[in-house]
């Protein structure tokens, strides 16, 4: 076993009655890494994080928090868990301070230390002024950062938060996400979300899930790079078009090439680089060299949410298989 | 122990914040009254030799706070928790699942037992206005608590019970009713049936949950009831339990 995994997951299915949540995935995070799950709606996320947090069993499957079993060491791995579950369910009843400090005591801190650690957590979450507070009339905000607060009030070593930023407006997103990046240091967290920015923006790693299944595991830049690939170069020249054919063919880094007449004596060039290199300075000098003028010179970059959607929908052989 | 106290407290605190529970408290002292009211009158133009807390079931306002607000209890307990997905939140804290449902369990029987206070003051006002010291002594008065509480003990068993089996509240309050009157009914099934098999009635007599509080009532407490009680509880909480076990292998 794995010293510094945080979270071993080894061939993990969940069955609900006739229908398969997750379908075999295998995963393990590091201790102190920030891992977004993402996906699609009804992709699994939900389930593995339930059956991560010992909500839920795995129909078959291993699955380790701290080197701990989630179905035979549930309290020991419940004990290192902060969870906050999708949409956030709290006692609406209860007052801020009462909820937390009632939470700390069922996760087992002692008087003094749930003391201690509500008044923490509450000034980390930005909660302190709306201590006294009932819950129920707080605005989503406000809740989800309750939320947050029960998640991190035993100080856990792993924190599982489904959807964190759902239903809040742009200004708390940034809030959380600011939240969530402080608890790197000392925390390993795994969020799931189905908002690409949020995960490119947090997260060490991404694994993508789809319809049960992960796949693509890495880090972002990693997994732009997988897809940057088809990444292509648009460069508009004032230049005779067969004098940039050849250009174009004696460019050992350029793969494909196509070169089209655009308005008055400009061509435009669509070229696919090799292994995605950026050519953008190769071009600028050959322009620079012929003296043409250069009036566009841009990359298609392929931004995560292209790998998503790349990664996410069925390709076309397998449409038209099924 | 130290989680147990924590549930238990909040479960105690959800229903003294919530409406319901000051309505259910209003509700039973309202129907206490009425039915002293009514005992009273009956008593002063047909005195009866009875003691006053065997009378007092007689009226069957007793059974009818019983089957009524036990349900309304339990209902929210588990039903609601599962509702708001708060049960989600709660087990996958650090707790067994044996100490949610005894904590909430426990709960409930703390505030059928603070709703039954409003009768004390009652018993007291009929002890000041008769002279004869034997119509209420203290053991007629806490074999009739000790029957209240049992009653009580069985039928908020039965209420977490199908609290625990449903996501909607008012299907578990209908649930827990239904169960509630047909084991209250079951008593009556004996007298109806004494032309059947000896074991038959037997059995059904043990069902007899009206003459057993009756018992009470008079002060006679039998062991042979006692036992049949505790165990009913017991085994309604152990149902209970399972239940909500139910969603590690389901």
């Amino acid at each position: 076993m794995n010293e510094n995994a945080m979270i071993e997951v080894k061939s993990l299915t969940k069955r609900y009655a006739g229908r398969t949540a997750v379908a075999g995935i295998s995963f393990t995070v590091a201790r102190g890494e920030i891992v977004g799950l993402l996906g699609p709606n009804g992709a699994g996320k939900s389930t593995t994080m339930r059956i991560l947090a010992c909500y839920l069993p795995a129909t078959s499957g291993t699955v380790r928090v701290a080197g701990f079993d989630v179905f035979h060491q549930s309290n020991e791995v419940r004990r290192r868990i902060g969870y906050m579950p999708e949409n956030n369910p709290l006692y609406s009843e209860m007052r801020v301070r009462e909820y937390l400090k009632f939470r700390a005591r069922l996760k087992g801190l002692g008087w003094r230390r749930s003391r201690e650690r509500v008044s923490t957590v509450m000034e980390q979450c930005g909660l302190t002024d709306v201590s006294r507070r009932i819950i129920g009339q707080l605005s989503k905000g406000y809740r989800q950062r309750v939320g947050m607060a029960d998640a991190l009030v035993h100080d856990p070593e792993l924190i599982i938060l489904d959807e964190p930023t759902i239903g809040l407006d742009p200004h708390q997103i940034r809030a959380v996400r600011q939240l969530i990046k402080s608890l790197a240091r000392a925390h390993t967290v795994l969020i799931s979300t189905h908002i690409l920015p949020e995960a490119e923006m947090t997260c060490n790693r991404m694994l993508i899930m789809y319809d049960g299944k992960i796949l693509a595991a890495d880090t972002p830049e990693n997994l732009q790079r997988l897809v940057a690939g088809n990444s292509q170069i648009i460069v508009e020249l004032a230049a005779p078009a067969a004098a940039l054919r050849e250009c174009w063919s004696q460019v050992p880094e350029i793969e494909t090439f196509d070169v089209s007449a655009s308005e008055g004596e400009f061509q435009r060039c669509a070229l696919t680089p090799r292994d995605g290199l950026d050519l953008r300075p190769m071009i600028f000098a050959l322009a620079l060299q012929n003296g043409w003028v250069l009036r566009e010179l841009t990359r298609n970059r392929h931004s995560l949410e292209d790998i998503y959607v790349q990664v996410t929908q069925p390709s076309e052989e397998e449409e038209e298989e099924s | 122990m130290r989680i147990f106290l924590t549930l238990t407290r909040r479960e105690l605190g959800a229903f003294f914040v919530s409406f319901t529970g000051y309505v259910i408290i209003a509700a039973v002292t309202l129907l206490i009254g009425w039915s002293f009211v009514v005992l009273m009158t009956n008593l002063g133009s047909d005195p009866s030799p009875m003691p006053v807390t065997q009378l007092f079931y007689r009226t069957y306002f007793f059974w009818l706070i019983v089957l009524l607000a036990t349900p309304i209890i339990t209902m929210r307990l588990f039903a609601l928790e599962k509702f708001s997905g708060t049960f989600e939140t709660l087990m996958t804290a650090p707790v067994t699942d044996w100490q949610v449902v005894a904590a909430k369990f426990t709960a409930a029987v703390i505030f059928y037992t603070i709703m039954w206070l409003p009768m004390l003051p009652c018993l007291f006002v009929v002890r000041h206005f008769t002279d004869q010291p034997g119509t209420l002594d203290s053991g007629t008065i806490s074999g009739m608590y000790l029957g209240v509480f049992l009653v009580g003990c069985l039928f908020l068993a039965l209420g977490c019970f199908a609290s625990a089996l449903s996501r909607s509240q008012m299907a578990a309050a209908m649930i827990s009713f239904v169960l509630g009157v047909s084991l209250f009914s079951l008593g009556f099934l004996a007298q109806a049936l004494t032309a059947a098999a000896q074991w038959k009635t037997q059995l059904l007599s043990y069902f007899g949950l009206f003459d057993q509080m009756n018992d009470f009532a008079q002060g006679v407490v039998d062991t042979h009831t006692v036992i049949f009680y505790v165990s009913v509880t017991l085994f309604f909480l152990f149902l209970t339990l399972r239940v909500v076990e139910s969603r590690r292998w389901r």
